[in-house]
């Protein structure tokens, strides 16, 4: 096999690659147009070029092999032809294709349509095999993103493979077995050590200006010693002693003392920590100072807020077991109030419920409105934005909220974060939404391994605790559209990745384990990943507000149900003409045009200043005075200066023709820069930028013939104006028709166009 | 009768306002006048209330008791729009007074005294709309496939057509016809001169047998039925079907699966028989049930003429199996018969029962979510959404992918059809998502057609059960909240944008205008609606008007609009129903913005253009001024 046909394969592959799944990364920013073979790898004799990643090397092998490959010396990878798969809208005519089993995907391949469907094995939930029927033997695979689908394998003892080699591959025993620790980027994405400095907690802080005169910052907990599923940095009132820090982890479950995590504009605070083990009668004074310690930063009040998320009932029978509640006779000046969010095994059992509903057969409306009903998952979307709202309302009129739920990692999280959302407009931003989950959830601890299932865990831990989260925001995202700068797909790929584990960032439950088990410097971060698709993620309609705090509408006509998240894989069901991706669209479109006015404009002020200055020349060559035209001319070096540079490195003006390197060059040449003045260069800037960009309605598949569905990114190319995949469209460069010179997305054929014109 | 005699308390200071939106109270000074309430704060830039005694659908009195004496009390109104509004009034006297005013005003039968009658619009009306679709020449468009209701052209020809003198309407009015080949058209469908030049319209004639509302009372005067029927064919026909409604054409569909599949066939076909791919949507009541009356040969001759070369055709019931009747499989052999119910009782009372429901647990925003789904599943109101939806599918599936003709009825005719004949249109023809294609398409498939917007809007959700008589009903609701649902899946394939759809609603129940008065054409003709009122049409057409209807993300879209009608893709339109109770601030600084941005970037494109092509002139002319410096 030589090259152009290894090349060949690797194209067909690499279309082949949904956008949705999250191998896609791997193949991100290749350009096999230029990058030359090295030594090293080589696939049937022939040299494989480096970007080339071992996974696509072993797949291509396997796909021209039909005996079964090892693959990572253990794992069996297959290869099933004539499979079907059944989707719940397609029950009678499942299409037919190829199934590939991967180390690390499942893959669905149909030949018809050139459409494949890919499954991570992180993101499986369960594997079923059900009852033998005429075709086959169908699998029923459901996925933490929702996806569930059915393939039926001709021969059940295939089927039977299949099924125990994702058993083993779905759910690793160990947490070192993760998908993060194989995971490897194309060469030049980006590099392992982007985002993992991304957010600091220490300047996450700063920014709400603390420490100041009554918070400080607690040097006790550096090894862990007070909790060790806290961060090794807590800020604490500067009163609290040693001893009230001490004995009020020690009086805490699990060591979590009340610590701050968001201190308002007004002084008024919001501290997180566990329930007190108070059982019936137990009480610790200097648990009780703290408190009061707690409340003395905000001089707003003499009282603050305790809130216990759990209903009270819960909460109660926590007494039996040694711990409960704060009592309101012993803690002074502190109003205590229960708010009633259901624990994990509820909002877990209710999601169940909610798939369901999603996955009848043949649906009506009561049926389906009966099933989300019984579900309750609308209830307690709404009494976790209920308990947030509290929070904020007090916060906002200047009361202290000190939260916990029982071990304050779920209920706690999520309501601590959620309320920041409400209050401060820094955290409706991209930046700022992930900080918060850096600080709320990974710094502050969050069970990620077992609510999201990475590794085999009792069944009884998995809660779609973060989900809810994720939830509860976009019901605020769609109450309030302008209010946020980030989009629903930003949510979506938040979810899908904290359940993929291909990035270290959602590994672990707490601070410590992420250090333990050293991913910073092991695995990839997310937050790299994802500010290299900031574009994306931003809501085409979000005016930034400062200073505005959002108030949640908990009518309960007002809780919607999230369709495009529990939904989303149901293709059939959602609006035709996707509003989001099209507005975000003519934003991105309004931005390019705005660049190329800018840049016409500088050019015609060039132009005319030019045309302005040799007719004043004119007049000075008569008058004959050399010394009057050189003052406004050397200004005039000096403006352009800035252009002329830019242009240079853009468009590496070494032509010959070049005005500077003339040897005879009259004055008001050098004041206007001789590629600026050509009209052959000024056609050129103006044919690098597409004025009228293809309509996005009736487009159903790119050029490279990959279809596009509901969730495909369609990219515009800003030279050309025509739509390709996200895989055709790899290439950023700064166009020279552009003044602010932003890499902007352009197709492989205009890269190369481009290439030409400026070797 | 004097309005004055009504009106007991014409003025009352110191009444208190309480709306639910708003949580403070207005203090204000209470107008009544004939049609209006008024409620002003007399101050500057405050609002004031009017209100169209129309508008209220119930009047509930409430009297504070002090010491056993009456001492004023609450009047809490009610209103069709959907809004509720209560009164404080602090003395009995006026408080009984003004109730009983209310009451009476709001309770007005006779149509005459409707305030269209009584009002005059404040600017020059440039476009008739109660000329602007005539049916003559909707029906031309709809054989010849023009556009219908289409954007004006800028050769606009006048031509008159005269339909025959008895009928009122018809005098003679110059009507501006778009264009030539509709003119063309016309007059084949005319019977005068040009006959033979559309092949379409050959089979097609438009007849006059109801010209004085004999033969059947809901149609209108001029209506299409197939040129080998003659008048006297109709008339049997008529007395076959219940209230007289004889089998009509509603639509014509052209793009069928030969466009689409197979362009050259269908361009053979065309050539030598162009109806082949024509399938035809008709409406008509169903065949009543007479003892001795077995069949009507007339009638099956009607549709056995529209089945033309096609070997099968639908006939669709809206009503429901069993509950209504239906043609017999023996003598109507080539149609299949399908079922597809709105509602388990799909008549207009079950349809305003199951909005009252939803309006009730809509404005209930204390419920707990748990209550609310189940109040807003026992309403119905989304079943009743997707079934419409769902049979609009099935007929419009029939005619673009079987090429079959289908012929919908429910009971009478009047409602559950016309939302599928209408939606239909919607779905497969992309000018009826223009703002005059969905005018025009309500005035044929609901105005002319016969739908009693007086009877169904006479009371509405909030009248109680008990006081609504059988012939209230929500069906135009029902069909306004369907467009809004194919408007969600394709919010860019409509020209107008859902506030269009809110006016509809107000004014469908409410109105200045006469569009919507009276039960069929025999009444507003009667009444002499055309000429003594001001058309709803001629009001929205203004530019002015118009500009704030339109959506500004709509792009043209030819192709055929198949929604989704899974229960998981509807959507409440709460734009509507939840807009007195729940703040819509947000869609409407989201519709704003996107406004915003999508004019931005059409003028950031003009603007480029524009610099481009200076750029490049001042480039020239550095050139030559270059190339002068070089020689020198």
């Amino acid at each position: 096999m030589d090259f152009t046909r290894f090349m060949n394969k690797f194209n067909e592959i690499e279309r082949q690659l949904s956008p949705t799944s999250a191998l896609r990364l791997s193949f991100d920013n290749i350009s096999p147009e230029t990058e030359e073979p090295p030594d090293g790898k080589r696939l049937w004799g022939v040299p494989v070029p480096p970007f080339v990643s071992d996974k696509v090397v072993s797949w291509i092998e396997e796909e021209f092999n039909e005996a079964p490959v090892y693959y990572n010396g253990n794992s069996v990878l297959k290869k099933v032809e004539n499979v079907r798969m059944i989707d719940r809208y397609n029950t009678k005519n499942p299409t037919v294709g190829t199934l590939y089993l991967t180390a690390t995907h499942l893959i669905f391949v149909e030949p018809d349509s050139n459409k494949e469907t890919w499954i991570l094995h992180m993101h499986i939930a369960s594997i079923e095999k059900l009852p033998l029927s005429t075709t086959g033997s169908p699998l029923l695979i459901r996925c933490k993103t929702f996806l569930s689908v059915t393939f039926v394998i001709p021969k059940d003892s295939e089927c039977h493979d299949v099924y125990t080699s994702l058993l083993k591959l779905f759910q690793p025993v160990s947490i070192n077995k993760l998908y993060c620790f194989n995971y490897q980027p194309a060469k030049d994405d980006f590099p392992k050590n982007a985002g993992w400095d991304f957010f600091k907690l220490e300047a996450e802080f700063k920014h709400m200006l603390v420490p100041n005169d009554n918070w400080t910052l607690c040097s006790m907990n550096e090894k862990y010693e007070l909790c060790d599923t806290y961060p090794r940095q807590i800020y604490v009132p500067k009163e609290a002693t040693t001893l009230m820090l001490i004995s009020s982890s020690r009086f805490r479950s699990k060591g979590r003392l009340p610590a701050l995590t968001y201190l308002h504009n007004n002084k008024a605070s919001i501290c997180r920590c566990s329930q007190p083990l108070s059982g019936f009668s137990a009480r610790c004074l200097e648990d009780e100072q703290m408190l009061e310690a707690i409340r003395k930063t905000n001089t707003n009040t003499d009282y603050m807020y305790v809130v216990d998320t759990r209903p009270r009932i819960n909460a109660m029978a926590n007494r039996a077991a040694g711990k409960g509640y704060e009592n309101e006779a012993f803690y002074e000046n502190i109003k205590f109030h229960f708010l009633g969010i259901e624990n994990i095994h509820v909002q877990r059992a209710s999601l169940q419920k909610v798939l369901e509903a999603c996955e009848q057969k043949s649906p009506t409306m009561s049926a389906f409105l009966n099933a989300l009903e019984s579900s309750g998952w609308l209830k307690h979307i709404r009494s976790i934005l209920d308990t947030s709202s509290f929070i904020a309302n007090a916060v906002d009129k200047g009361v202290s909220v000190v939260v916990h739920c029982s071990d304050g990692w779920d209920r706690t999280a999520q309501v601590c974060s959620l309320a920041q959302l409400m209050l401060n407009p820094y955290y409706r931003t991209i930046k700022g939404f992930q900080a918060l989950i850096e600080k709320d959830w990974l710094a502050f601890g969050h069970k990620f391994s077992e609510r999201c299932g990475h590794i085999q865990t009792d069944a009884r831990e998995v809660s779609p605790i973060f989900t809810q989260f994720l939830d509860c925001t976009w019901q605020l995202m769609s109450q309030r559209s302008e209010s946020f700068e980030f989009n629903e797909r930003f949510l979506l790929i938040l979810h899908d990745h904290v359940h993929s584990c291909q990035f270290g960032t959602f590994v672990g439950n707490c601070e410590k384990d992420r250090l333990d088990l050293k991913l910073a410097e092991r695995t990839f971060s997310l937050w790299g990943y994802m500010s290299n698709h900031l574009n994306e993620y931003i809501n085409p309609l979000y005016k930034p507000n400062v200073d505005e705090s959002i108030k949640a509408n908990l009518a309960p006509q007002c809780i919607k149900f999230w369709r495009g998240m529990y939904s989303r894989f149901e293709s059939g069901i959602h609006p035709r003409e996707p509003l989001g991706d099209l507005l975000l669209d003519s934003k991105e479109h309004c931005n390019s045009l705005e660049d190329h006015v800018q840049h016409l404009t500088k050019r015609i002020a060039s132009f005319k200043n030019y045309i302005s200055k040799s007719a004043k020349k004119l007049q000075d060559a008569t008058t004959a005075n050399p010394k009057a035209s050189k003052e406004p001319a050397s200004n005039e070096i000096n403006d352009n200066k800035y252009n002329y540079d830019k242009k240079l490195s853009e468009l590496s003006a070494a032509d010959d023709d070049h005005p500077l390197k003339a040897t005879n060059m009259s004055f008001a040449n050098l004041s206007l820069n001789a590629d600026q003045t050509s009209p052959q260069a000024l056609t050129e800037e103006i044919s690098s930028v597409a004025v009228d960009w293809k309509p996005m309605r009736n487009v159903t598949s790119c050029s490279c013939s990959t279809p596009f569905d509901q969730f495909s990114k369609k990219t515009h190319c800003f030279r050309c104006g025509d739509i390709f995949c996200e895989r055709c469209i790899d290439k950023n460069v700064a166009l020279p028709g552009h003044d602010s010179g932003k890499a902007v997305p352009v197709c492989r054929g205009c890269f190369r166009q481009m290439q030409k014109q400026s070797p | 009768m004097e309005f004055a005699d009504l009106i007991k308390t014409p003025k009352l200071d110191g009444v208190f306002l309480h709306t639910t939106t708003a949580n403070a109270t207005v203090e204000g000074t209470l107008c009544i006048t004939g049609h209006h309430l008024l409620l002003s704060a007399r101050q500057e830039n405050t609002q004031e209330l009017w209100l169209l005694h129309k508008n209220i659908d119930c009047v509930e009195k409430k009297p504070s008791i002090g010491q056993n004496i009456v001492m004023g009390g609450i009047i809490t109104l009610k209103c069709k729009d959907l809004r509720i509004i209560a009164l404080e009034i602090k003395y009995a006297k006026d408080f009984f007074n003004v109730s009983a005013s209310l009451e009476a005003l709001s309770a007005i039968q006779n149509a005459e005294l409707d305030y269209p009658f009584f009002y005059r619009p404040m600017y020059s009306i440039l476009e008739d709309g109660y000329t602007m679709f005539r049916p003559e020449l909707e029906f031309a468009q709809l054989i010849s496939g023009l556009s219908m209701g289409g954007a004006s052209s800028p050769n606009v020809a006048n031509i008159t057509i005269c339909t025959p003198s008895t009928s009122a309407m018809a005098s003679s009015i110059p009507h501006p016809l778009q264009n030539g080949f509709a003119l063309e058209a016309a007059a084949a469908l005319m019977g005068s001169s040009g006959s033979g030049s559309c092949m379409a319209a050959c089979e097609w004639r438009v007849s006059y047998v109801n010209k004085d509302f004999g033969v059947c009372a809901t149609y209108g005067a001029t209506l299409i039925v197939p040129k080998a029927i003659s008048d006297e064919q109709l008339t049997l026909s008529a007395a076959f079907r219940d209230g007289g409604r004889f089998p009509v054409l509603s639509y014509r569909h052209e793009n069928g699966v030969g466009l689409i599949a197979f362009p050259v066939i269908k361009l053979c076909l065309y050539n030598s028989s162009s109806h082949l791919l024509q399938a035809t949507l008709m409406r008509s009541a169903q065949p009543l049930s007479i003892q001795g009356i077995k069949r009507c040969r007339a009638d099956e001759a009607i549709l056995n003429l529209v089945l033309g070369r096609s070997k099968k055709g639908f006939i669709v019931d809206t009503w429901g199996k069993g509950k209504s009747n239906t043609e017999t499989d023996l003598h109507y052999s080539q149609w299949k018969k399908v079922n597809r119910a709105i509602g388990n009782v799909s008549s207009p009372a079950a349809i305003l029962d199951s909005f009252a429901k939803l309006i009730e647990a809509c404005n209930d925003t204390g419920c707990t979510t748990d209550k609310w789904l189940s109040r807003l599943e026992s309403s119905g109101w989304l079943s009743l959404v997707l079934n419409s939806l769902n049979a609009s599918c099935v007929v419009a599936q029939c005619l673009d992918q079987e090429g079959s003709p289908v012929l919908v009825h429910g009971a009478k005719g009047l409602d559950s059809t016309l939302i599928v004949t209408s939606l239909v249109q919607i779905i497969l023809n992309p000018d009826c998502r223009t703002v005059r294609g969905l005018q025009a398409l309500i005035e044929r498939e609901w105005i002319q057609a016969g739908h009693p917007f007086a009877s169904r809007h006479r009371y509405s959700c909030y009248t109680p059960h008990q006081t609504r008589n059988k012939n209230s009903g929500a069906t135009f609701v029902l069909f306004l909240d369907c467009i809004y649902q194919l408007y969600t899946q394709f919010p860019c394939s409509f020209e107008f944008s859902t506030q269009l759809l809110i006016l509809l609603f107000e004014h469908s129940y409410f109105s200045q205008y006469g569009t919507f008065l009276c039960d069929s054409e025999r009444e507003r003709q009667e009444l002499q609606v055309h000429t003594r009122t001001t058309s709803l049409w001629s009001y929205l057409n203004r530019p002015d008007v118009l500009q704030t209807l339109l959506n500004p993300l709509y792009e043209p879209n030819a192709a055929v609009i198949w929604p989704s009608v899974a229960p998981i893709s509807l959507e409440l339109w709460s734009e509507l129903y939840l807009r007195w109770v729940i703040d819509q601030r947000n869609l409407t600084t989201t519709m704003a913005q996107i406004q915003e941005l999508v004019t931005t970037e059409k003028e950031l494109r003009i603007q480029a253009l524009k610099l481009r092509k200076q750029a490049l002139e001042l480039s020239q002319e550095v050139m030559t001024l270059i190339n002068e410096d070089d020689d020198d």
